[in-house]
């Protein structure tokens, strides 16, 4: 097929979908490359490496004309006007904000792969570029912060006097929060990160920073412990994290803010009051200022002093700030995701919509509208929940429809009912704890860790052992015979618990980490 | 505060221990809490139940049950110090069948002190007798299931016994004959109580957990073992309903659906249906439609495999049962340890099922002090084998097996560990035959891979004197 790649006209877009090394994997799918002249100038790529790399160069008619079109960023209108009816168009979308681009695109018969609706399972990771762009992003966050800093990062000790190192805080510790602490850490700075998800903790030191928690609430702790990522916290929450926030704002000297959610305005981390606490010189980096900022007074795409001297910068291109990089991270997903369709390696474009990445990427499609995919299970449960590899043929036999289903629980709370109503009062209350104990042991090990299913299993055993308790009770019977069965039974059912314990003690004290 | 509310708050107090005890299990930094929460809760629970019976019964029945108890501990410390890591499943299985048992005689206990007892003699219920019965029935049956089945397993996982599916003709009728069976044996049981028709009921039990896992493949181990699992933990709650206590309950239907849940993730896993697992015998009726696969394969010496390694940017390992019978972990590890020294990335790509344990590998490269954070799940490295310098898949062989994605073979349909994208496959591996599920495997034939036979132990260790 011919993939066409045309240059990006959006004002200060340096990027561009395709470098020489991606044009030559693309070649090797069976792939034809046109790129339209000059497209790679911005970001260094000449024309002349392009051609050396197997591509053609041409207009960008021609690139707009061709069957697959790989871009950076959404296409205008008369862009899509240029479009071919039936080709596949590649690049970034936002189809959740900008549904009418997504009908003009339907009405064009053209099949358009939303590069940011990549879903975050693992196996989806080699086509994520939201997670590329945010990389570099935090990267130059950093980078920028200490353009505009006064003063070293590092911490010295200078025959001209010492110099005290900077203190960094890292707001969000997501990939581009992630990326920011290593840069400033390896800068040497004095690196705090929060996030509202404890779990990242140990993450934020692998890469050198030290972690600040908010405040724990015992409830919210046991309510809503691990799932803050990218999503609304409660009021509470948000006061006790203002106070912290305050507090980091009076002692820091630069701060990188990363907190985004999907689909809403970004969260206000910074008040003004905070701002203005810090210290003249001191530089904060919005990262979130394109959707509305995480701190007070920040204009996107311009870089604000308060009358404090607080220097607040609000760049919304942070990844086009560092052209080549960004382009050849760009350039490689997408080379992934074409490696996904071309499963023959034979130059035919296969669009599989039974593999949930595809499917989920797909906006639209001859005339119709795919927007929005039906939800993909997401990584929080590896073991549980992740999909089939793509290569594998028959797909995986999804749960019961959901009208089965339904019918299953009717039926089984129907017989429960009868089963209950026509019990004596002390069987009924067995019947309760038994069925709450089912439900609690049911969602109590829902995440196991995949090393420990042998662990879990020899301590489920050892407690399985508690039968001994109901052969205690039987012992103290008149018969003989009972007396004997039950002194058997408490002898096995002892090996049970107390080697059970053992053993599993003996396996978890050889687990450890590097 | 009398004896009995005080033995039924430490009852709670136990439930909710294990309840921990479970949650704790999860995770690895709150694992060895969650074991020490477990034995909290089981000290609590035997340190009530023996103060109930000192109250209640006499100096006679207290000395029983330290000797059984002291007995049963030594046992089972003793084992539980000497066991060696390879020969984790065995353990596990048979210590199921060792609940599997005392709750079938916990239930004929039941049946002697209340239905079976001399007139007059007959403990107090508060419940009608029938009642009592079917809940005898029903304890007796899953307590022999259990029991039977585990032994099976033990033997067949011990290699005492073929691990080779059993056919019986009709064995789905079989089982489902001998639940109606069960079924009317036990409505005549409530009628007329009697020693001759438990007597039935408990051999018939007993057979029934003998066909069920004897008709199921080594392959599925894992899953057997943690449905055995899932198994003895109802038939202890059955044995609580029988005798009115809730910590039996509690604790019994806490393991009984942890059980069954960890062994639907496995099938999962295995992209395997639950319900056929635990019906029995898989792969049985498509193995002889397979292709024949043969060609030549390439052998390659320990000298070679060394040079491969030296040259290698990363290296991946995946073990397979192969490594556990060899005792090969230690030697593996130096292996690592050896080769991260010299700058090359060595991770561990671990298949949900392999070994005979789900997380067997883990277990033991554990013991050889492999750190756990080079080891990853199949969906972790899957996507990496292609910018592997080298594989070195040490006793596995149907879980890297690529014929997987081939419609007519076995073992369709299970996601592998996809190690020929690799630049070179090492396979060590004492001959040329075949894996549990009895399939041939396409890798050993594939021009990137290179064959090291014989003992995963001394091959590596040879490789180790090599570099």
């Amino acid at each position: 097929m011919l993939i066409g790649v045309p240059a990006e006209t959006r004002r200060n877009e340096t990027r561009v979908a395709a470098t020489p090394a991606s044009v030559g994997q693309l070649c090797a799918l069976g792939h034809e490359v046109l790129v339209e002249s000059g497209a790679g100038e911005a970001a260094s790529f000449p024309d002349e490496a392009y051609v050396a790399a197997g591509a053609r160069m041409g207009p960008a008619d021609d690139a707009w004309g061709a069957d697959v079109v790989l871009h950076v960023n959404a296409p205008t209108e008369d862009e899509v006007g240029r479009l071919r009816a039936g080709a596949v168009l590649v690049s970034l979308l936002a189809p959740a904000l900008s549904p009418d681009l997504v009908q003009v695109l339907a009405a064009r018969g053209v099949t358009a792969l939303a590069m940011d609706a990549v879903p975050r399972i693992s196996r989806a990771q080699s086509l994520d570029v939201l997670s590329s762009m945010a990389n570099i992003a935090g990267y130059r966050a950093v980078v920028e912060a200490a353009h505009a800093f006064g003063r070293f990062f590092t911490g010295q000790v200078t025959a001209a006097g010492k110099v005290p190192p900077a203190k960094v805080f890292v707001a969000g510790a997501g990939v581009a929060g992630l990326a920011a602490i290593g840069a400033a850490s390896s800068l040497g700075a004095i690196v705090r990160a929060t996030d509202v998800r404890p779990e990242v903790a140990e993450q934020v030191r692998s890469l050198g920073g030290e972690y600040v928690g908010v405040p724990a609430d015992e409830e919210e702790q046991a309510a809503g412990g691990g799932t803050g990522y990218a999503s609304v916290t409660s009021e509470s929450f948000n006061a006790r994290a203002a106070v912290m926030y305050a507090e980091q704002a009076r002692d820091v000297d630069v701060v990188v803010t990363t907190a985004l959610i999907p689909g809403r305005p970004a969260p206000r981390l910074l008040t003004e009051e905070m701002v203005a606490s810090m210290r003249p010189g001191s530089v904060v980096v919005d990262m979130a200022a394109a959707q509305g900022g995480n701190v007070a007074g920040s204009v996107p795409d311009e870089v604000v002093v308060t009358p404090n001297g607080v220097t607040i910068i609000g760049y919304t291109d942070l990844p086009a700030r560092l052209p080549a990089q960004a382009s050849q991270l760009f350039a490689t997903n997408l080379v992934n995701l074409l490696k996904l369709l071309t499963p023959g390696k034979d130059g035919q474009l296969v669009l599989d919509m039974d593999d949930v990445v595809q499917r989920a990427m797909t906006v639209t499609r001859d005339g119709e509208v795919l927007w929005p995919p039906p939800p993909v299970a997401v990584s929080a449960a590896p073991v549980a929940a992740a999909p089939p590899p793509a290569p594998l043929p028959p797909p995986r036999k999804r749960q019961a429809p959901p009208g089965r289903r339904a019918a299953l629980v009717g039926l089984a709370a129907a017989l429960l009912f009868l089963l209950a109503a026509f019990s004596p009062s002390q069987l009924i209350g067995n019947l309760t704890v038994f069925a709450l104990a089912v439900v609690v042991g049911f969602y109590v090990i829902g995440h196991v860790h995949h090393a420990l299913h042998t662990p879990l299993m020899s301590v489920t055993n050892a407690i399985s052992g508690i039968i001994v308790v109901g052969a205690i009770l039987q012992l103290g019977h008149i018969s003989t015979v009972v007396t004997v069965l039950a002194f058997l039974a408490v002898l096995l059912a002892s090996i049970n618990v107390f080697g059970g314990f053992a053993v599993t003690r003996r396996m978890l004290g050889m687990f450890r980490r590097a | 505060m009398t004896a009995t509310t005080a033995a039924s708050a430490a009852y709670i107090v136990a439930g909710l221990l294990f309840v921990l005890s479970l949650a704790g299990l999860s995770r690895h930094e709150t694992a060895k809490t969650g074991n020490a929460y477990g034995m909290a809760g089981m000290a609590i629970a035997l340190v009530a139940t023996i103060g109930l019976a000192w109250r209640n019964g006499d100096a006679l029945s207290v000395g029983l049950i330290v000797v059984a108890m002291v007995l049963g501990a030594s046992i089972g410390l003793w084992r539980a110090r000497i066991v060696e890591m390879t020969g984790m499943p065995e353990l596990i299985a048979l210590l199921h069948s060792f609940v599997g048992l005392a709750a079938v005689l916990v239930g004929w206990n039941g049946y002697l002190s209340v239905e079976g007892a001399p007139a007059g003699e007959a403990e107090e219920l508060g419940l009608p007798v029938g009642i009592h019965s079917a809940e005898v029935a029903i304890g007796v049956f899953i307590g022999a299931v259990t029991f039977t089945g585990s032994i099976v397993a033990f033997l067949k996982l011990s290699g005492r016994i073929k691990s080779n599916p059993l056919v019986l003709p009709g064995k789905n009728a079989l089982n489902l004959g001998a639940l109606a069976v069960f079924a009317a044996l036990t409505v005549v049981f409530v009628v007329s109580p009697g020693l001759g028709v438990l007597s039935g009921l408990t051999v018939l039990a007993l057979a029934l957990g003998w066909h069920l896992v004897a008709s199921i493949g080594g392959g599925d181990m894992p899953v057997v073992v943690s449905m055995l699992n899932s198994y003895s933990g109802w038939a202890a709650a059955a044995s609580g309903f029988l005798l009115d206590n809730d910590l039996l309950i509690i604790t019994g239907a806490l393991v009984g659906s942890s059980g069954a849940y960890l062994s639907y993730i496995m099938c999962q896993a295995m992209n395997r249906s639950f319900l056929s697992v635990i019906a029995g015998g898989f792969g049985n009726e498509g193995s002889t439609s397979a292709a024949a696969v043969d060609g030549e394969h390439t052998e390659i010496s320990a000298e070679e495999v060394a040079q491969l390694l030296r040259d290698a940017d990363s290296v991946v390992i995946t073990p397979g049962y192969g490594m556990a019978v060899a005792h090969a972990q230690s030697a593996v590890a130096d292996l690592t340890r050896t080769l991260t020294d010299k700058g090359v990335e060595v991770r561990f790509g671990i298949h949900p099922v392999a070994g005979r344990l789900p997380g067997h590998m883990n277990v033991l490269l554990a013991e050889a002090k492999v750190p756990y954070d080079v080891v990853l799940e199949m969906d972790e490295i899957n996507d990496d084998f292609a910018k592997t310098s080298v594989v070195l898949v040490i006793g596995a062989n149907d879980t890297v097996n690529p014929s997987a994605a081939d419609p007519g073979s076995p073992i369709a349909g299970m996601p592998v560990l996809h190690v020929w994208e690799a630049e070179h496959v090492v396979v060590f591996k004492r001959s040329m035959s075949t894996g549990y599920a009895g399939v041939q495997n396409p890798l050993f034939f594939r021009e990137n891979t290179r064959m090291l036979f014989g003992d995963a132990r001394e091959r590596v260790e040879d490789i180790l004197r090599a570099l």
